[in-house]
């Protein structure tokens, strides 16, 4: 049913899909995580919870609300999709979805190395001169790096292992939108799939744990960069 | 105005009423007090990272903020060099690399960097990370990072306090050598009497949030001072 071809592009589409989603939502979450370290400001709590929802909302609900949005007819996805840009149905949409549900994860551990930060570094950093990019692109950013690398490592493994808001947004698409989690379904719904079930089950264990080995090994390249 | 500070400031934190009025001239002024008097808040006025509902400050003849002509210079154009109680430095840079973050910062091997430099024997730490620096070392980069952001005045909080005995005897004379040959306006704060005897030229006794005016350093050492 499903070739060793077959194996490695599912592999590579969800690679591709998780990648593309971390690629989205890391500056943004980076930019989320930063202004929400900041006190006192209109909207903060409304712009918290706006980012949580993909984490307290059933999936399903989520995927349909994308579907409703970015789909061919939808506010979004109407005037995108008339610039060439298909998100109902593609991987693109995949990779949007997967965007979506990981940003909370990253957005956390972000803000909390922002938030861990000696705020009299930043009143210095302003006393010595330095402008707002300046503050945080030069102390700030470099400070809040672990925090970064540990957001990227929890949103690429849930990017990766995204299932309901996928499937109900873009569907179950062998070759465009059939990742991992979604291949992994279809092959034990069918009766001779098993085999191949569980080498793609195999795989994805593999891909996180790797994933959580290589995260491990660069936090410790950084302790010990900081340590010298 | 005068070469020195002139600073007129009012304004409330919570319960917290701060009210400091003086004017000085060229040299160290000292801010003395009990911890909680307010010292550490004017300095923050100062700066520009609080803003009380009066707050006229000159410095050297410049104007830094202006309530009644409704003028603030905003924290990074002030001008100013500071030393808190840590040293505050930016942990993932090198020695070099804190005292040259300021976008004013003079090159180390200009004429004026390498007599900071010399001042305060900082040529072999530079390629140190800060957490791999002593106390006293510490703050020695902090003033030298001060002193090369080519600052119009000073602000010193407490730059002591968090030194052992040793380490505080060690620094001083750095302290002293920057108020001969550097002589910019500074803004000493201290709550130590013998620290503002060898320091400062004016003291300015600040309680419970209050100040009035500075005197002269021999009238503060007059005995029966406290």
């Amino acid at each position: 049913m499903v070739g060793e071809d077959g194996l490695t592009a599912i592999i590579m589409l969800s690679l591709q899909v998780a990648l593309v989603a971390m690629v989205i939502v890391l500056p943004l979450a980076t930019g989320i995580g930063y202004a929400l370290s900041k006190p006192g400001w209109r909207g903060r709590f409304l712009v918290s919870a706006l980012v949580h929802m993909p984490l307290v909302t059933p999936p399903v609900v989520t995927g349909y609300v994308l579907l409703l949005a970015f789909g061919s007819q939808g506010v979004i996805g109407k005037p995108l999709s008339a610039m060439g840009l298909e998100f109902a149905f593609s991987w693109a949409g995949a990779a949007l979805a997967a965007a979506v549900m990981a940003l909370p994860l990253v957005v956390r551990p972000i803000r909390l190395a922002f938030e861990a930060q000696d705020s009299r570094l930043q009143d210095m950093a302003a006393i010595l001169g330095a402008g707002h990019w300046k503050r945080f692109a030069g102390v700030a950013l470099p400070l809040a790096l672990p925090g970064l690398l540990a957001g990227f490592v929890l949103g690429f493994a849930r990017a990766l292992g995204e299932f309901g808001a996928t499937i109900t947004f873009v569907s179950n698409i062998p070759g465009e939108t059939q990742t991992l989690s979604l291949a992994i379904y279809s092959l034990l719904q069918s009766p001779t799939g098993e085999s191949a079930a569980l080498m793609l089950v195999g795989v994805s264990i593999a891909i996180s744990f790797a994933a959580v080995l290589v995260s491990e090994y660069v936090a410790q390249i950084m302790e010990r960069r900081a340590e010298r | 105005m005068t070469g020195g500070w002139s600073i007129d400031v009012a304004g409330r934190i919570g319960t917290f009423e701060l009210s400091v009025r003086f004017e000085t001239g060229p040299g160290v002024t000292a801010l003395f007090g009990p911890s909680g008097a307010g010292k550490s808040l004017l300095l923050r006025a100062i700066a520009g990272l609080w803003k009380p509902a009066r707050c006229r400050i000159a410095v050297a003849q410049e104007w830094l903020n202006d309530t009644g002509n409704a003028q603030s210079l905003p924290t990074p154009t002030r001008h100013l060099g500071a030393v808190f109680q840590d040293p505050l430095l930016f942990p993932h840079m090198t020695v070099a690399r804190n005292l040259t973050f300021s976008p004013r910062a003079m090159g180390l091997d200009s004429q004026q960097a390498q007599d900071v430099l010399a001042l305060l024997d900082l040529t072999p730490l530079l390629d140190r990370h800060p957490r791999h620096l002593s106390g006293g070392e510490g703050q020695r980069v902090a003033l030298a990072r001060a002193l090369l952001s080519n600052p119009r005045a000073l602000l010193l909080d407490e730059p002591l306090s968090a030194l052992d005995d040793e380490r505080r005897e060690a620094v001083l004379p750095y302290l002293e050598r920057l108020r001969d040959t550097v002589s910019l306006p500074t803004l000493y704060v201290s709550h130590r009497r013998d620290e503002i005897l060898r320091l400062a030229d004016h003291v300015v006794m600040v309680r419970g949030g209050v100040a009035e005016g500075a005197i002269t350093r021999d009238t503060f050492a007059a005995p029966g001072r406290a």
